[in-house]
């Protein structure tokens, strides 16, 4: 079944939710990664409250679309989506990084409803994703995989055993996004290990490849969209993002790859997004 | 050493109880390899279950799939050569509710992708089986690049994951019919070598519970892989006077994990003095797993034989086995050494 979407405002909103319920994990577990949890919120949003087919009433059913996130560590950012979409009461995500919760600190499959697999070590998800991908094009299903892995994790040489895969059997059924924020732990992507020209290598393995602003909501989903249309290859969505985005002391800054912010920067950082709120509910419907 | 038993030949009534073959010992004994059986196991497996899938990464004649994909191509994956990949595609797969086997050199998988395995099979629970095959010395002249003497240890120590080692091709046969039908992680040893295929289809099979193939009371070794028919021509040698007429049970243990305590303590008791024989490294193997059962359950002298913390190289396998003592003649060799233990 289709989750009622929603409007162009409700989604700023959405998203807008899920950066301060961000915050508010990272600050309430005074660890976590931040950078890239904000700097994928809009494409989430989209993802969850646009283009899936998902129910989270049944987390199992067979028919859903599959979300396989390959960059475990910016869980907060899913764990947000899932609350939000009504997998499991938003009061658990206070328990993000705890003893005795559900919310580990990067995703442990069979503990979270909605979670299709546990990551962390890089480069493994969009494995798996191939692996759905495959079953559901063999079994002439209709349900797609969306995947998300980070440029750092490009660095994986299992990566790209996974894309040539993909490739071989012509997986049009799966949607990759890249985050291409450009930071990873040491220091910025380019610097820590070239990855580009990354569209022309991602087309030379056989993908169907666009890059596009990952903070534009209207790109996001018109590029998901277009896929459907582009039957033969798999798909690549370099989605350009700013890591911390919505976040002043965070944006652009690697430094805040895998720190928290602490409780004065958080009331800060929510300070800020509750005035983006305020916009936003000010705008047009 | 004077033996207990009046009559040191329990070979018939074992071989009876057993179901082995007539001509145990004989020359002309039937050789398969063990891949051999993996291989025509998951294609009988797969003709009873429809939900069998199988991935290979290039090496799909070598390690067995290959019936498989003549048979079910639908459901054969060819990866190529990326075992890491294989490992996570095959999880991926698994995810979808199907049964998934991995199948490459042990070298390759497990040896390169153990946190492939560790992750996306093991933490994320999903139903993938790891066939390697070409394990242990016997992989002969492609040398020690390619001889893994350590998947054992690794494979071992992964939560919820069952390793058995079969000792002939009837026993991986039926081991991987069994791994089939249980739902969680597997692991499955091979050989590339034709070895003596002494058991029969009647011989019991049950994961966990090791085969008592000879009774003995004097000294029990406790083998898996190839190492069990050696083990038990070794036991035939062991009897002669000249080598000190020992009765040694001989008991195969092709379930590492979980290991058959019951076994163990009760040779331990009866015996007083164990050894393992096994062609890997004599750390984190068999022989690690029995020491571990006798520490905390019933304390006796264990010898652990095996690859001596080193790599070997290549040759062919009888030649290795020979080298490095892990035939008959070398058991035998190690077996009087073991006795030196036995207070």
């Amino acid at each position: 079944m289709k989750e009622p979407k929603l409007s162009e405002k409700d989604l700023l909103l959405m998203a807008n939710t899920i950066r301060q319920d961000i915050v508010k994990m990272l600050v309430e577990a005074k660890s976590g990664h931040p950078g890239g949890s904000l700097g994928l919120t809009d494409i989430f949003t989209i993802l969850y409250f646009k283009v899936m087919n998902h129910n989270p009433k049944k987390p199992d059913w067979a028919d859903r679309d599959r979300f396989v996130l390959s960059n475990g560590h910016v869980c907060p950012v899913l764990y947000a989506a899932l609350a939000n979409s009504g997998y499991f009461p938003k009061s658990e995500l206070s328990t993000f990084r705890k003893v005795n919760s559900k919310l580990q600190g990067h995703p442990h499959r069979g503990t979270v409803p909605g979670i299709e697999n546990s990551s962390g070590p890089l480069g493994q998800g969009i494995s798996q994703a191939v692996g759905m991908a495959i079953v559901s094009k063999r079994e002439k299903q209709s349900w797609k995989v969306y995947s998300m892995i980070g440029d750092g994790e490009m660095n994986e040489g299992m990566v790209w055993e996974a894309l040539m895969l993909a490739s071989k059997y012509s997986l049009d059924n799966l949607v990759m996004f890249i985050d291409r924020n450009n930071i990873q732990i040491d220091g910025n992507s380019d610097d820590v290990l070239p990855l580009e020209p990354l569209g022309e290598k991602l087309r030379a393995f056989g993908f169907d490849t666009v890059e596009i602003d990952g903070h534009d909501m209207k790109a996001i989903y018109d590029a998901v969209i277009a896929c459907e249309s582009k039957p033969g290859k798999p798909h690549a969505i370099i989605a350009k993002t700013i890591p911390g985005k919505g976040i002043s002391l965070m944006e652009n800054k690697f430094e805040w790859h895998g720190k928290a912010p602490n409780k004065e920067q958080g009331d800060q950082a929510l300070k800020e997004l509750n005035i983006e709120r305020e916009t936003i509910q000010k705008g047009a419907d | 050493m004077a033996h207990s038993k009046s009559d040191s030949k329990p070979d018939s009534s074992t071989i009876e109880q057993m179901h082995l073959v007539p001509d145990l010992f004989a020359p002309t004994i039937v050789k398969k390899a063990t891949r051999d059986g993996f291989g025509k196991g998951l294609v009988e497996l797969t003709e009873q279950n429809p939900n069998i899938w199988a991935l290979s990464a290039d090496v799909s004649e070598s390690s067995r799939t290959h019936w498989f994909a003549e048979k079910f191509p639908d459901r054969f994956v060819q990866v190529g050569v990326a075992e890491q990949n294989m490992a996570g595609a095959g999880a991926g797969i698994a995810a979808c509710g199907k049964t998934v086997f991995i199948s490459s050199f042990g070298a390759f998988s497990p040896g390169r992708n153990f946190d492939q395995i560790r992750v996306c099979v093991c933490y994320n629970k999903v139903n993938v089986k790891i066939h390697g095959s070409h394990t242990g010395v016997s992989v002969g002249p492609d040398g020690a690049s390619h001889e893994i003497l350590e998947d054992l240890a690794m494979m071992r120590a992964l939560p919820d994951m069952i390793v058995i080692a079969p000792a002939d091709m009837e026993e991986a046969k039926k081991a991987t019919l069994e791994v089939g039908k249980l739902f969680g992680p597997a692991y499955i040893r091979t050989s590339r070598e034709n070895s003596a295929l002494f058991t029969t289809p009647q011989t019991p099979f049950k994961i966990g519970k090791a085969n008592v193939y000879r009774d003995g009371s004097d000294l029990a070794i406790f083998a898996c892989g190839l190492q069990v028919y050696e083990a038990l021509k070794a036991a035939e040698e062991l009897k002669k006077p000249e080598n000190g007429a020992l009765d040694v049970a001989v008991i195969g243990c092709h379930t590492i994990k979980p290991i058959d305590k019951e076994t163990i303590v009760k040779y331990a008791k009866k015996c007083e003095i164990l050894m393992s024989a096994e062609d890997h490294q004599v750390d984190g193997g068999l022989g690690s797993a029995i020491a571990e059962v006798l520490c905390s359950v019933y304390p006796a002298p264990l010898y652990r034989h095996g690859m001596y913390r080193r790599f070997a190289e290549s040759g062919n396998c009888s030649d290795l086995y020979k080298k490095y003592e892990l035939d008959a003649a070398g058991i035998v060799k190690h077996a009087k050494l073991a006795m030196k233990l036995k207070k």
